[in-house]
């Protein structure tokens, strides 16, 4: 794939129509089994799917078989390439995107959030931040979600003031940083103090592209290419910045709120659809948003703005973002962008619920207690993680509710006296411990009476959110006789 | 048929965030005594963590390196041409509400549906009717989040006077009453004593009504079919009807009722379209198609709303394609979003008081669906409301940047 097609891809197919067949004429076929798959057809199954990678075969990277491995990485490349920013622990690859919309396969590589700072910030406050960023996280069933890079931006327009402040963020932190002046001589002086972070330079525009272009070959990082609101100048500057050799780049169509809303939505929608749908090459590389835009202009209240920089941060990761750079460090702006990546990253061919069956936590004895929830993959996961964290010792029933969460499944009747008692009798409960006292959630307490009478087993009502197992236990475990 | 309309052009920019902020803030207000009460949640170690994806980069490494092209000098100029894509099917409309010349008493009527592409796909062709917005009204005293009730505490014992206000003050184009009382288990309220609370409700406001059950398939139909012959020809929309209803023998009821009193049917299913299509085959036996909207359940952002969020992606994608079983507009819950802890919890203070949490989740649930297909939402606080009728407004309508810089201004400008 060279520089100059002009948006048309010969052989290029989309991940959907491409067959394990397909991949499997491409491998070596020795059924060698060194990616611990039983044959080369299995192993080119999971390729397709996305399960695994080229490298999980190292024997394709002989020489023999170099030509096929070229064919295979053309044919199984995404649409919207992967770049890479940052170096070691913390490198940040984005884009990688195989699909328009999520069910059509899966997402890949989360929507990488940065925070900013600017160069005429006191070095104190600037440590500071940097530590904030580096340090904002939540643990969320059983993951750590955490922001993702600095976005260093020049605001003095001084090359030294900048570099300063470059090289205190890359002291302070091994987070990926993105250098943001469209000064080509600030530009340098930044990536002078950052040689070995491989930043992301922020930007190439209609009228520094030549200048950037030779920088982000000096220093071989990935360069954002910005064209506000004209999509044509974007493709412009892509196909030139190509000719020049520049492989890795992050388009920025411009963010705009309020007024320009729309045009944004819009935007990045025509454009990630045109890459995927139409495999438009030249619109074929991540996509940058930035909330941080909505702090530009009238003087009104923070917490407004912050208000504003959250649903536009939402819309544009809903809306094939790939990496955002906001402003706002206030944890109810920043966590839902972080459940809401985690969320729609998840891959949405697994199944909605969890096997039903009792689950054993940490050590029960004799006379721990038995929970009880549904099989909903979230509420088990929610569940599960409450109960690890807490390190309570326990025996938890899960109840086959054809994947619905406490509350839909009561409503719809999955969750009942009949199916409570079903499950007890499945799961062998009165083998396990010498008491019938069963814990149901909060959010089921209506099935109480009724449970208790058809089950014969003792029922507490257990707290509406599981988050409060561990307190409700230390209180009411073990129950005085009724 | 009276309703918001989208060509109208856009309003000054300025004036209208002048608009809204002052409104927003007011609704905000009292965020800022934040709560420091402790919190429940550990915050273990502080490593850091890149949720990796499942593939790694693919470029590079192998991709032959090319010889140094030439550098182009000028510019390489490329066109853009905004491809209209078509699609065979569109989704049906429905009316909601029946004013008196069509047999009904209501001031004004709401029309939803009617998408002939995918969400805001194209800037060109703008929803045919906006998204909706109904605010929830209980028939009984139940618990709520705190920062929701202090909106609606004085009215909370009147539902006439709830529905009211949720009109007059929060803009409601739509009142949901949900009849919560007639749940056997817990006050047992008649058919009867439901229907008399949807009179009032009808008394006290003109906008359309949607009429909630209390989940349980055979009283929830007892309850349908009266409310559905007292207010005959109101063109209610009666929340819901389910797969359930079908095993426990009632859905014909409904189904009739809903029929010979010209009132549209919600069909809820959970999260699975087989099941939708199926309801809505077993619905068309007695009803025209004009006359059902879909329910395919709103999970709260962290529980589950990337299902919702692609089931009606999926759906909206099948009925663009042809499929005429899920052409049918789709309604939301986005109250369901105050069921995430993150919602209404206490948290460590670097997450923020829950009173804005709270919105926040409310108001991301259903944005987060409105790009997926939403027709009509179910809603509750006021912040939350006041931003989706904004962000509708916006999205229906062309580009108008006038008032707003260049694109781009942010990387040099001092920021507080």
């Amino acid at each position: 794939m060279t520089g100059e097609t002009t948006g048309t891809v010969q052989k290029k197919k989309s991940i959907r129509e491409i067959s394990p067949i397909d991949v499997y004429k491409l491998l070596p076929r020795t059924n060698c089994q060194e990616c611990r798959e039983s044959n080369c057809m299995a192993f080119a199954t999971r390729l397709v799917n996305g399960e695994l990678t080229i490298h999980n075969c190292p024997p394709i990277f002989a020489d023999e078989y170099a030509a096929a491995r070229s064919d295979l990485e053309f044919l199984l490349a995404p649409p919207v390439r992967a770049v890479t920013f940052g170096t070691g622990a913390h490198t940040c690859t984005i884009g990688g995107k195989y699909v328009l919309q999520r069910h059509e396969f899966t997402y890949h590589n989360p929507t990488a959030v940065a925070i900013d700072v600017d160069d005429l910030m006191p070095e104190e406050d600037l440590q500071e931040r940097v530590r904030k960023i580096a340090e904002f996280t939540y643990h969320y069933i059983g993951r750590t979600l955490s922001l993702n890079a600095v976005a260093i931006r020049s605001v003095s327009g001084d090359p030294k003031v900048f570099a300063a402040t470059v090289r205190t963020v890359a002291g302070a932190t091994g987070l990926p940083l993105i250098l943001c002046t469209t000064n080509p001589v600030v530009m340098e002086a930044g990536l002078a103090e950052a040689k070995d972070r491989r930043p992301l330079m922020y930007a190439a525009t209609e009228k520094n592209w030549k200048s950037m272009a030779d920088l982000a070959l000096a220093y071989h990082a990935p360069l954002v290419v910005h064209a506000g609101g004209d999509p044509a100048l974007l493709r412009s500057l892509v196909k030139t910045l190509k000719a020049c050799g520049i492989t890795d780049m992050v388009l920025d169509p411009g963010t705009l709120a309020e007024n320009g809303l729309s045009e944004t939505i819009h935007t990045f929608t025509a454009i990630r659809a045109s890459a995927c749908r139409d495999l438009d090459e030249l619109f074929g590389y991540p996509l940058l948003g930035v909330p941080l835009a909505v702090w530009i202009g009238e003087e009104i209240s923070m917490d407004v703005l912050k208000w504003r920089e959250t649903i536009t941060a939402s819309m544009l990761m809903s809306r094939y973002a790939d990496l955002l750079i906001m402003h706002s460090l206030d944890g109810w702006v920043l966590l839902p962008q972080l459940i809401w990546r985690f969320s729609l990253y998840t891959d949405p061919r697994k199944p909605v619920s969890v096997e039903a069956g009792i689950r054993t936590f940490g050590n029960p004895g004799r006379n721990s207690p038995v929970l009880i929830t549904t099989n909903y993959a979230l509420t088990f996961f929610t569940v599960e993680s409450d109960i690890k964290t807490a390190g309570l010792d326990c025996y938890l029933i899960v109840v086959d509710t054809g994947g619905l969460s406490v509350e839909s499944a009561v409503a719809g009747r999955y969750f009942s006296a009949e199916s409570i008692v079903k499950a007890l009798k499945e799961t062998d409960a009165t083998q396990l411990v010498d008491h019938k006292t069963l814990v149901i959630p909060g959010l089921a307490a209506r099935l109480s009476g009724e449970t208790e009478e058809a089950s014969g087993w003792r029922i507490l009502v257990g707290p509406k959110d599981s988050s409060g197992l561990s307190q409700y236990l230390r209180e009411r475990w073990p129950p005085k006789p009724a | 048929m009276a309703h918001r309309k989208n060509k109208e052009p856009a309003r000054n920019g300025g004036n209208d965030i002048l608009k809204i902020a002052p409104q927003l803030l007011e609704l905000l207000k009292g965020v800022r005594q934040v709560e420091l009460e402790d919190f429940s949640m550990e915050i273990g170690d502080l490593d850091l963590f890149i949720p990796s994806s499942g593939i790694p980069a693919m470029q590079g490494s192998s991709v032959m390196r090319q010889a140094a092209p030439q550098k182009p000098d000028v510019l390489l100029r490329e066109l853009y041409e905004p491809r209209a894509v078509s699609y065979p099917g569109s989704v049906r409309e429905v009316v909601l509400g029946a004013t008196k010349a069509s047999g009904g008493s209501r001031g004004k009527t709401v029309t939803i549906g009617g998408a002939t592409t995918p969400a805001y796909a194209d800037i060109l062709i703008p929803p045919k009717n906006p998204p909706a917005i109904s605010l929830d009204v209980f028939d009984m005293n139940i618990s709520l989040p705190r920062v929701l009730r202090e909106h609606i505490a004085d009215v909370m014992d009147d539902p006439a006077e709830w529905a009211r206000m949720n009109v007059k003050k929060f803009g409601a184009d739509i009142i949901t009453i949900h009849l919560m009382s007639t749940d056997p288990l817990f006050r047992d309220a008649s058919p009867r004593d439901a229907a008399r609370t949807v009179e009032e409700i009808l008394q006290a406001v003109d906008v359309p009504l949607i009429i909630g059950g209390c989940g349980d398939p055979k009283k929830d139909a007892a309850v349908f079919a009266e409310v559905a012959a007292m207010a005959a020809g109101e063109r209610l929309l009666l929340n819901s009807v389910t797969l359930d209803m079908a095993e426990a023998k009632t859905l014909g009821t409904v189904a009739a009722a809903a029929r010979d009193h010209g009132h549209v049917l919600l069909a809820f299913t959970g999260l699975e379209l087989n099941n939708a299509k199926e309801l809505n085959r077993r619905l068309y036996e007695f009803i025209p198609p004009e006359q059902i909207v879909m329910d395919l359940t709103t999970v709260a952002l962290g529980y589950g709303l990337e299902y919702s969020f692609t089931i009606h992606e999926r759906a909206r994608y099948a009925a663009l394609m042809g499929d005429t079983e899920l052409a049918h507009p789709v309604i939301s819950a986005a109250t369901n979003a105050w069921a995430a802890r993150e919602a209404w919890m206490v948290m460590a203070p670097e997450y923020g008081p829950r009173e804005l949490r709270g919105p926040v989740w409310e108001t991301l649930n259903a944005l987060t669906l409105l790009l997926a297909g939403i027709d009509l939402f179910m809603m509750m606080h006021p912040a939350s409301v006041l931003t989706l009728k904004d962000v509708i407004h916006r999205l229906g309508t062309r580009n108008n940047r006038a008032g707003t810089g260049p694109v781009g201004d942010w990387v040099g400008a001092r920021i507080s």
